[in-house]
């Protein structure tokens, strides 16, 4: 179900531990991670991941709320978006 | 796997992020034609008790969307039938009292404006109507949230001057009885010509006669978008591929506003309405149409090109965001209010735009004279040549045009008015002190325009 889907941004500077802490916080809220993609842009760490959270107990702002305090403890900056925004803006 | 792209997700969020990309509204129309009566109070009643029925879960459907998107949605509003028809029926009419149960429902499910304090009298007033507009100062001085639209003209009836007469005195007084906040009253009165039923954007918003019980209409925003894709363009592309470039960009702005749209009405379980695609300015840095002015190659608003400019990117606007819609609707366009945009009011300020300039753009803008301060002992002869003049403008090009003129009271030309928030601030701007008395007050009807041999 495209609904569910959700990507996750994740950018700042790059340091140990940062794939580990995002995806064992999604692994906790059940949120199945479909795809990664990792990128150096202007001396920062981006990462972009596609999850599924159909399957997850628990809801989006749950979800959301937990991978902000993982984020704020990391320093860095997170989105979390349904994937519907990036489909039906970037395709006719 | 379902396929993604990073560089159409970098985009989204620098769109959101740094170029203020934003759902400028979401508007619940609301019909109120089942809540007459012949007792005011009961009246009253029905009224709070539907709004609150419909809107309750509004706000906070709003913010969860807003939040599952990351996109922010800066207003939820209101928009019911005109009143003057929901009170006429009244045996005593207490327009002020339905203005203050409209306020008092919008506080209680907590969105932002209510639009709708309104009536349409481009042929003539009713009894209900024109009690109505003697009330408008009053309830707008009483209300925070209500806003109110006066439609006195149209291409296939013409304009009813004795009705823009009163809409002077109207505005005049509303913005006395609120000297103390600048006039602020009056920034929430706006005439019209061919209004539109749909219009999710205050202060002209209302439900029309054909349309349906409730509806949900979105209203999207995003110049900063647009001018971040112009200043992006090579300096010597040429016109057509930046009314392309608009195209493209309103396109993505558009759908974001259909996504969010459709959400809304699903969740409130209401049908879909329109999206309206306008380019609505805010005060904030960069969130300016006159900017965009300046990205594509003029040196301020105002200069001459400025409106060959607005009516490329107008038109450009519309043709990108229809095809990113099922139903566009509204006003959709180019917004051009001053106080609202911060590169409007620099220009305004700097005196590189004008009164007339300012006319002559709402000739192709999406609206018209909008957020314009004016010397507080401007006579009402003027305000009302002000208005006849816009509605001409709209009934001769069979386009919606409008008025939201306020006339600052104890201020003078330079001085600024300050509004806060999404109003913004202003500097008085000069008007022609030229006499039209004697045109204004004939009254009556100009007759509607012959629709060929067009010239």
């Amino acid at each position: 179900m495209e609904e569910t889907k959700i990507i996750v941004t994740l950018s700042g500077a790059d340091k140990v531990g940062i794939v580990a802490a995002l995806t064992a916080a999604l692994a906790k809220y059940e949120v199945n991670i479909e795809d990664i993609k990792q990128t150096i842009m202007q001396d920062y760490f981006v990462m972009f991941l596609l999850a599924d959270i159909g399957k997850s107990k628990y809801s989006f702002k749950e979800i959301k709320d937990g991978l902000m305090e993982i984020a704020n403890e990391l320093k860095m900056e997170l989105w979390v978006q349904k994937k519907q925004i990036f489909d039906k803006m970037h395709t006719i | 796997m379902t396929f993604f792209s990073t560089d159409s997700i970098i985009e989204t969020i620098h769109m959101i992020k740094l170029n203020n990309l934003d759902i400028r509204t979401v508007t619940l129309s609301l019909s109120l034609r089942d809540c007459i009566d012949t007792d005011v109070k009961i009246v009253g009643d029905k009224i709070y008790d539907k709004i609150t029925k419909y809107a309750k879960n509004l706000s906070r459907y709003a913010d969860e969307i807003e939040n599952e998107y990351s996109i922010p949605i800066v207003n939820k509003r209101i928009a019911v039938t005109p009143i003057s028809l929901i009170g006429e029926s009244c045996k005593e009419y207490d327009y002020v009292y339905l203005a203050k149960v409209l306020d008092k429902a919008a506080e209680a499910v907590n969105v932002d404006f209510i639009g709708g304090f309104s009536a349409l009298v481009e042929k003539g007033c009713t009894r209900g109507d024109r009690a109505l507009l003697d009330s408008i100062p009053e309830a707008l001085s009483a209300t925070n949230k209500v806003c109110s639209s006066v439609n006195v003209a149209t291409s296939k009836s013409g304009i009813n001057m004795k009705a823009v007469l009163v809409m002077a005195d109207v505005i005049k007084k509303s913005a006395i009885l609120t000297a103390d906040k600048d006039g602020l009253a009056a920034a929430k009165l706006v005439c019209f010509c061919n209004t539109p039923s749909d219009n999710p954007f205050m202060a002209g918003a209302f439900t029309g006669y054909g349309e349906p019980e409730c509806a949900l209409n979105v209203g999207v925003s995003g110049p900063g978008v647009v001018r971040a894709a112009v200043e992006k363009l090579d300096k010597n592309a040429d016109m057509s591929e930046l009314a392309n470039t608009i195209k493209k960009t309103a396109f993505k702005i558009t759908t974001t506003g259909e996504l969010i749209g459709r959400e809304m009405a699903q969740k409130l379980d209401i049908p879909f309405g329109v999206v309206d695609l306008s380019l609505a300015p805010t005060p904030a840095i960069g969130d300016s149409v006159a900017g965009i002015f300046k990205a594509m190659g003029l040196e301020d608003a105002g200069a001459h090109g400025t409106t060959a400019a607005l009516a490329m990117l107008n038109d450009a606007v519309k043709k990108g965001g229809i095809m990113a819609s099922s139903h566009v609707g509204g006003l959709s366009g180019a917004f051009i209010p001053v106080s609202e945009d911060a590169q409007m009011i620099e220009a305004a300020k700097l005196g590189h735009l004008t009164f007339d300039k300012l006319e002559a753009m709402t000739s192709v803008c999406s609206v018209g004279l909008d957020m314009i301060c004016i010397p507080g002992d401007t006579p009402n002869s003027t305000i009302a040549g002000i208005i006849a003049d816009e509605m001409a403008i709209g009934m001769i090009n069979k386009k919606t045009t409008a008025v939201r003129i306020i006339p600052v009271p104890n201020k003078k030309v330079g001085e600024m008015a300050v509004y806060g928030g999404l109003l913004g601030e202003a500097p008085i701007m000069k008007v022609n002190n030229l006499s039209n008395e004697s045109f204004v007050q004939r009254s009556g009807r100009i007759p509607a325009p012959i629709h060929s041999l067009n010239n």
